[in-house]
């Protein structure tokens, strides 16, 4: 295997490029550009053989991949931010349609007031639109991810596009080593093989239909059932992955919980912080574990919930604002309808970090610890998100 | 009189050479007279079965496709409103990308066209379409121009003509219709370099066909701009749809000309033109005109048909004739 030194967004390039995708549809913005750059580069030298549509939005970039993937074609694209959300009319569409596109996305913030820098605002936007969703947390699993959403969005079990998310410049633009995997190996794990319902002459079909009252409901559940199946799936495709190349990473992922009192939930970029904190806050005799959500749609309810066995109080580390909700942080919401229908005696407690890149510095997760377990301990729970690094 | 019919993707000399097959069958629910079915069924059976078809939301998707029926009988897709054009390029992409790597037959033609209305090309799907063409997708773009959005109940477009009452440019005691002068999308598609740009009318359907045929042929983006009249919308009877059309054309208010790599030429001259007061008369919309804005809408035609006087290099289009 070749070991290179990339940044996440040429990572999900190569990946791209080892998966033999066939059509690529791109528009440039910050922090994804250098991931469409190095892509057109691919298919300039000739070393990736797809087509290059230079769109003239990621509206059409979304559309063009929606129309490629229909006619049979492995489609992915790259974007963030306000490219994410221009994109969400069409990506709900691409999500009803069945379609296993794969898109990469290097989160970052959304306006007003503008901002260039990364957070999980884009990615939050499209949390019910029907498309996988996995946060990624080095360049290594960038890579190896976009891989495995291939396979489970290609698995006829599933036929959902899939995001890979990765935070912007955090992740997006720094360089790591990265162990690439030679295609013909790529394609023994995702084959070519057109298993979802495409265009085609020979045998027409019309795609894309209206439903009415009579059958939208139906269809509806049908995407329901398979982002169960997803969960299954994924699981399967990392262990097969595990298996065939040696890199496997579970869909949510435990770290010191074996013997935790309390603990926190983290993703992307910052579940590596908050693994600093964690020994840290160990050091000052805090028995605090940590879990790392991987996928996020599906959301991994029964494995989160047996990790959570025996935890008194749980925070969520969340890098977006759900403005006006009962908590700001969006998956601080996911954890708080578990822990309500499934889990009534464990607290939560939410958090926001990194908001428009604000620094998450490991002191500030270690005193994340400390309030839980001062919680734990019977301090008086907050019922609103707590926001770190908050200037008074 | 030839007889013999001809096969897809030939041009043809009269309307029994027109081919048999159907490709989108009956049993939708257009209102009658609708001129779309008109245009569409010959296109297709220009175009043959080897083809692939993306329709953007309007009445067209609406009337042929609520499920489990489909009156399709090619592969057809329907993403949204606004994004015809990059569907369709994706579709392009894909067909050269899985030809190339031989996933799909190397040598078959497949067609992409796209059936869109005028809301979803000259307004939201502009943007999609001039894309599209910019980039040189080949791919044959129909726009079927009913003049409003007629799907959602009759809403002023930027392609509905001076005048023209619709539910948004209602007649009232400041407003007496449309005010504003259409978008002109021959002239806008040729802008972006194509081979093949035309105007067809389904009063003309030989002229469609093999406009068609030439659009299926050329060597990048073609783009047709269709005349589709709409008894709903226009308020006209649905047996008047074709004399509708042809008087569009015999008043000039529908030039029948294509731009063919480089050449412009008109299809079907009019030495002499019938006054638009002949076109407007069969139609509710224009009832409330005063003479005035009749006179202002036939100086509106009278510099439409100037310009594509010049574009020829002769007279083709004559004077009015009352």
């Amino acid at each position: 295997m070749p070991r290179l030194a990339l940044t996440t967004n040429y990572a999900v390039a190569h990946a791209a490029k080892d998966s033999d995708v066939d059509v690529v549809a791109a528009y440039p913005i910050t922090p994804s550009t250098p991931a469409a750059e190095k892509l057109a580069e691919f298919v300039a030298n000739g070393e990736m053989d797809a087509e290059y549509i230079h769109v003239e939005s990621e509206h059409s970039a979304a559309s063009a991949l929606v129309g490629a993937s229909a006619t049979g074609a492995r489609a992915f694209t790259v974007t963030a931010s306000q490219g994410l959300i221009y994109m969400s009319e069409v990506l709900y569409i691409a999500s009803g349609l069945r379609l296993p596109m794969v898109l990469g996305v290097a989160s970052r913030a959304l306006s007003a007031p503008l901002s260039i820098w990364g957070d999980m605002h884009d990615i939050a936007s499209l949390r019910d639109a029907g498309l996988m969703i996995y946060f990624v947390s080095s360049a290594q699993e960038a890579y190896d991810t976009v891989i495995q959403a291939f396979k489970v969005a290609e698995d006829p079990r599933v036929h959902l596009p899939a995001i890979v998310d990765y935070d912007g410049f955090v992740l997006s633009h720094v360089t790591e080593p990265v162990e690439t995997i030679e295609r013909e190996e790529v394609l023994k794990y995702i084959p070519k093989s057109i298993t979802w319902n495409v265009l085609n002459p020979k045998k027409p079909i019309s795609i894309g239909t209206v439903g009415d009252p009579d059958y939208y409901y139906e269809f509806k559940y049908q995407q329901q059932v398979a982002m169960e199946n997803a969960l299954k799936v994924a699981e399967e495709a990392d262990r097969e992955f595990e298996r065939m190349f040696g890199r496997g990473y579970g869909i949510i992922e435990p770290y010191r919980m074996d013997d935790a009192e309390i603990a926190m939930i983290a993703y992307g970029a910052h579940a590596g912080t908050a693994r600093v904190a964690v020994d840290k806050a160990r050091e000052k005799g805090i028995k605090v574990g940590l879990v790392r959500l991987r996928l996020w749609r599906p959301f991994p309810s029964e494995q989160l919930k047996k990790l959570l066995e025996g935890i008194s109080v749980v925070g969520v580390l969340d890098r977006a604002m759900a403005l006006g909700g009962p908590l700001q942080g969006p998956v601080a919401l996911d954890v708080g309808t578990l822990i309500a229908t499934r889990m009534p005696d464990v607290r939560l407690v939410s958090f926001t970090i990194g908001i428009g890149q604000r620094d998450v510095r490991v002191e500030d997760l270690v005193r994340v610890a400390e309030m839980l377990d001062e919680i734990s301990k019977g301090k008086e729970i907050p019922m609103k998100t707590i926001p770190i690094g908050l200037r008074e | 009189m030839s007889l013999k019919e001809v096969g897809p993707m030939q041009e043809i000399r009269n309307h029994m050479q027109i081919p048999r097959e159907e490709y989108i069958a009956g049993g939708h629910s257009a209102c009658q007279g609708c001129g779309h079915f008109v245009i569409v069924r010959h296109l297709l059976k220009a175009a043959g079965p080897n083809t692939i078809v993306v329709n953007p939301t309007g009445c067209l998707e609406v009337v042929t496709t609520v499920f489990p029926y489909s009156s399709w009988r090619v592969p057809w897709i329907h993403v949204a409103f606004e994004n015809g054009g990059a569907v369709a390029s994706g579709v392009e992409a894909a067909i050269k990308s899985l030809q190339r790597k031989g996933v799909l037959p190397k040598d078959e033609q497949i067609n992409v066209v796209v059936f869109a209305g005028d809301g979803g090309t000259v307004d939201i799907g502009f943007q999609s379409l001039s894309g599209m063409l910019e980039r040189g997708h080949k791919v044959v773009y129909v726009l079927l121009d009913n003049e409003a959005y007629m799907n959602t109940g009759i809403q002023r477009s930027g392609s509905t003509p001076f005048g023209a009452w619709t539910t948004t440019t209602p007649v009232g005691k400041k407003w007496k219709g449309e005010w504003r002068v259409r978008k002109d999308m021959i002239q806008i598609a040729v802008a972006h370099h194509i081979p093949y740009a035309a105007t067809i009318n389904p009063a003309y359907p030989v002229d469609m066909y093999n406009k068609m045929v030439k659009a299926l042929k050329a060597n990048g983006p073609a783009f047709l701009h269709a005349y589709s009249p709409c008894p709903t919308g226009w308020r006209f009877d649905p047996s008047k749809t074709i004399e509708v059309a042809r008087l569009a054309v015999l008043t000039g208010y529908w030039v029948l000309y294509e731009y063919d790599h480089g050449q412009y030429k008109v299809n079907v001259p009019v030495l002499k033109r019938k006054p638009v007061k002949e076109f407007i008369k069969l139609q509710g919309r224009f009832r409330h005109m005063t003479e005035e804005q009749v006179k202002k809408l036939q100086e509106i035609i009278d510099q439409h048909v100037e310009m594509i006087n010049k574009l020829v290099g002769k007279q083709v289009i004559g004077p009015v004739v009352e």
